[in-house]
Order: structure tokens, then sequence, then C-alpha cells
């Protein structure tokens, strides 16, 4: 698989580390009542779909950026490749 | 019609007129007591242990494509006991226990062939782990054995024992491990269960259950519905699709496993080697043909096929162990996909819906587990209670902190 790295262009998918479900991306609130459902969930359920998939790759060796990869788990083609950070901040992180 | 050397003699003299298919295929009933769903090798086992153990009778395997096709016949046939921790260990004893009588059980030659499985020592680090692992092997009456280099050296001559990177330095050996015939397991089990009465359909798809205030009353197939007094699910790679028809997420990740088959040679291995530090392992089957894996790709998949980089560091593996492997030719590679539970370990349980129960979560290492989980699954499944070596296999145990973590790695499934 080639990864199409927004900043670097196409990286063959071994410069990276797999980490899963881009939806690692919205951690709970600790402080929350209830947080240790909301955690239980977080870390151990998984949609896990067959079909397009949104997940996190980190370029262990490259520029050590983490991306969100949208991906399809029955064909493995890449259908659009974004900076994790950016993802994140559109969510609202970092503000 | 019972499968004999008799029997075989005497259809010989006939011209093997006399040979009957070795299983029906029947179309699905309107109701059964119990439906497992997957017909692979857990699916099949737990319909035969239900017949056979439990007297359950009125039971149906819905497979959606041909028994067999899945992961049971897709996997590396390796069998062995070789667990460190408390939750697997007991169970996986008790599986090769099973292996070890299934053929006269079950009428039918699965090639069990105990010829011995080698874990591979490199390091201190590595002795010690193994060490403490052959220790809880003992103890929960497995066999366990220590060897030395030389000891290595007169079974494995031909092995690289001076990698300068991998040195071996001994060895962790469980003769009571193996390999097992895949295809004939699920096939064995398949005639087993239906001569007992139970429904093996094929080509039936379950695509939803029916759910009525929280019971499970039956399934919806590619071929009508289909009533159930409980319903088993036993579905490997694909539980996460399944589940989710009854509105669950799994605490599993789909991922693929590639396995590799070199042309048929002369008997050179005698027994399964693992080379765990190099991301390789290998048999040779009774055809000749050298079997062999390694990691899984490591990223989420439905596809059955994997990508190049793992087959290069599979085969970097193993010519840095078994350098006379560069002159053999590669005959075919596959994928196969695997539920890769979120502490590598399995999950046999009920579910919140009354009358469903799931079994799934055996990563790459289901096939050793088959008989075990068969007649665990068909235990819960019948008297509504796990069996006393599956006591640990349950969901809330990620919610309640108690992992089975033999690797120790954490909720990614992509490292176990
Ligand atoms: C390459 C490879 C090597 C392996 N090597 C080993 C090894 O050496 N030792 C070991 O112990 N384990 C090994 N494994 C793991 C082992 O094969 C699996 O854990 C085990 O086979 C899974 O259980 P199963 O046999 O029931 O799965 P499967 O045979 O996959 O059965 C599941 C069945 O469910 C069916 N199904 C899916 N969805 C539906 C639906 N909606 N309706 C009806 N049916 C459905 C599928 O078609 C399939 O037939 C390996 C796996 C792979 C891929």
């Amino acid at each position: 698989m080639i990864i199409d790295h927004p900043l670097l262009g196409p990286c063959d998918a071994q410069e990276f580390v797999y980490k899963g479900d881009a939806r690692l991306i919205d951690r709970p609130d600790g402080m929350a009542e209830e947080a240790h459902v909301a955690f239980f969930d977080y870390a151990y359920l998984r949609d896990n779909p067959a079909g397009v998939h949104r997940e996190l790759w980190f370029h262990e060796q490259g520029d050590r950026s983490w991306l969100v990869v949208t991906r399809n788990t029955v064909t493995h083609a890449i259908v659009q490749v974004e900076l994790a950070r950016d993802v994140a901040r559109a969510g609202g992180r970092g503000t | 019609m019972r499968y004999s050397g008799f029997r075989v003699l005497k259809e010989a003299l006939t011209g093997h007129k006399g040979w009957k298919p070795a299983w029906r295929a029947p179309a699905p009933k309107p109701h059964y007591d119990i439906v497992i769903v997957g017909g692979g090798g857990h699916g099949l086992a737990t319909a035969y242990y239900l017949a056979r153990q439990f007297r359950q009778h009125k039971v149906a395997v819905l497979e959606k494509g041909w028994i067999g096709g899945g992961n049971v016949g897709r996997n590396t046939t390796i069998i062995r006991s070789n667990y460190l921790l408390e939750g697997n260990e007991p169970f996986y004893e008790f599986s090769l226990k099973l292996w070890e009588g299934l053929e006269q059980d079950f009428n039918y030659n699965a090639m069990v062939s105990q010829r011995g499985i080698l874990n591979l020592i490199h390091t201190d680090a590595q002795r010690d782990a193994f060490v403490r692992r052959g220790n809880a092997m003992i103890l929960n009456g497995a066999d366990a054995e220590l060897l030395s280099p030389a000891q290595i050296r007169r079974e494995y001559p031909f092995l690289n024992f001076n990698d300068a990177r991998f040195p071996i330095k001994g060895g962790l050996a469980q003769r009571r491990g193996g390999t097992v015939r895949h295809d004939a397991v699920a096939w064995g089990y398949a005639r087993g269960a239906d001569q007992r009465g139970v429904d093996i359909i094929q080509n039936c798809e379950v695509t939803g259950f029916r759910i009525e205030t929280g019971t499970c009353v039956g399934v919806e197939t590619s071929r009508g519905f289909i009533g159930a007094g409980k319903v088993g699910v036993a579905v490997a790679g694909s539980s996460s699709r399944v589940m989710a028809h009854a509105g669950m997420r799994l605490p599993i990740e789909s991922h693929v496993l590639q396995a590799f088959v070199s042309e048929g040679l002369k008997p050179v291995l005698p027994g399964v080697i693992t080379f765990g530090a190099g991301h390789f392992y290998c048999s040779q089957s009774d055809k000749g043909g050298l079997v062999f894996g390694g990691d899984i790709d490591g990223y989420n998949s439905y596809a059955q096929r994997g990508n190049l980089p793992v087959i290069e560091d599979v085969a970097e593996g193993g010519m840095a162990l078994f350098p006379g492997l560069g002159r053999v030719r590669l005959l075919r590679l596959w994928g196969g996909i695997m539920d890769m539970s979120m502490d590598g370990s399995p999950i046999i349980d009920r579910t919140h819906v009354c009358g469903l129960y799931f079994n799934g979560g055996w990563c790459y290492g289901g096939f050793k587990a088959t008989p075990a989980s068969g007649w665990c699954f068909a235990h819960l499944l019948a008297t509504d209670t796990p069996h006393p070596t599956a006591t640990a296999y349950r969901f809330d145990r990620f919610e309640r902190g108690r992992m089975i973590d033999e690797k120790g790695m954490g909720a990614q499934p992509n490292l176990h």
C-alpha cells in the first residue's frame, strides 16, 4: 500500500506504524461523570467495518506525523489522507 | 457408514461404488432448538459436541459459503498447549487432550500428528520467559521440555545456529504439539454432527437476528427466516459484522494473516519450529511442502489477501533461520481474516440479548482450540453455564480489568 502523505507525497506503508480506528483522536473527558464507561468504550470497543475505515497511521520512519487515512478494508484502496492534527483541530481540539 | 481399513479394502475390491456423501444437504427447517452461525471448525465442532455430548439433536449449522472455506481451511494447522496464563492454559490443554482422541471419537482420519513443536530461544531474557512458561504448562498437566542447542542440533542440523543477531541458545519443546490436516477437521466434525441429526446448511448467509423484547427468536438468512430457541455465533473474522446485526460493538479488529506453501520436498523438518524473534514459523506437510508463515499484516482487513512487505519479512526470517530455504520454490500463498481481540484471548460467552451467544476473538491461534472451543460453546449453549476451562473468556473482562494478555501488549490487536 502507498500512502499519499499530505506533506511528503507518496510513501510506502511500511514506513508507518498502524494504530487503529481514527476515533482514538476523540479521547473522552477523564473528569466527566461516568468517565470509566466512556473509557471502556474508547479503549476496547471497535466498529471494525468491512468497507470504508478511517484509521491512524504514524510515520515513524519518516516525519513522525500522525495521519488519518481513509481506506477500504475490503480492497485496501486508500481514498483520502489527512494530517491527524488537522482532523483533531477541525474537531475542536487544541483551541 | 463407519470408515475402517476393512471398508477401504472392500470398496477397493468392488470399484468404490459404495461410498456415500459424508453429510446430507438438507433444506432448512422452520425452527431448531439451537442454530449455529458459521460452518468453520468452531461452529461444526460445537454442533458435533451438542449432539454427541449434550444430546441436542434439533441443531442446524448455517454457513454462508461452503464449510471449511474460512480460516479452518486456511491456517497452518499447528496444535499446541504452550500458554502461560491461568485463563488460557487449562483450556488449551483440554483442547490438546481432545485432539489426542479425536479421530477415534469422530471416526475420521484427521491426520493428527504429534510431531512436536519447538520455540527457539535466542537471549537470556527469552530463556527466562520460556522457562516460566514451561513451568506454567507443567503445572497445568501439559508437557514441556527445555532443550539445549546440542539437542536441537541433533533434530534440526540445518538451522543457522550462529546467526549474528539471533544465535540459537536453546528451545522450549512441547512433544505433544504438532499438526493436523485442517480440512479433515471440518469434514470430520461435519460428518459426525450430520450422523447425529444436525442439519448442515451451506450457502445460507445470516443477514440479521430477529430479536423480540430482548430475546433472540431466530435468524434472518439468505434462505429466509429460521426460528431458533438459541443462537450461537462462531464466525471468526466476520464476528464484528455479524454481531453488529444485534447492535453490538466488539473488542475485536479483523486483520489478515498470510500463509505460504513450498513445492514438495523429501522429509526435512521433523516437527514444527517457531522463530518468534524473526517472525517466522515452519512445518512440513505430509505431502512434503514446507508450510510457513509469520506476522499478521497489521492493519484492519477483510480482503483475505495480504501485501508484499509481510511476504518479504517472512522470507527474510526464514532465510535467517534456515538458509537452505533459499533454494526452495514457493508454490502458493494466501490470507485469512482473523478476529484479533483486544487482549489476544478469545470470548465464549452470552450476550446482552437473551438466547444469543458468542464465540470469537480467536486471533491467529484458533485452530488448535477447535475441539475445546466446540465443547465449551456446546456446554454453554446446552447448560447456560460456562465450561470450567472457559470461565475466563467473558465479554466483561475488559470492563473489569481482567484481561488475559499473554504478551502484555495492551489493547492493541496488531501486537498480540
Ligand atoms: C494463515 C493462517 C494461519 C493460521 N495458523 C494457525 C495455526 O497454525 N494454529 C492455530 O491454532 N490457528 C491458526 N490460525 C487461526 C485459525 O485458523 C482460526 O482462529 C480458526 O480457524 C477460526 O475458527 P473457525 O475455524 O470457526 O473459522 P472459520 O473457518 O473462518 O469459520 C467461520 C465461518 O463463518 C462463516 N460466516 C461468516 N459470516 C457468516 C454469516 N453472516 N452467515 C453464515 N456464515 C457466516 C464463514 O464463511 C466461515 O466459514 C491461522 C489462521 C490463518 C488465517
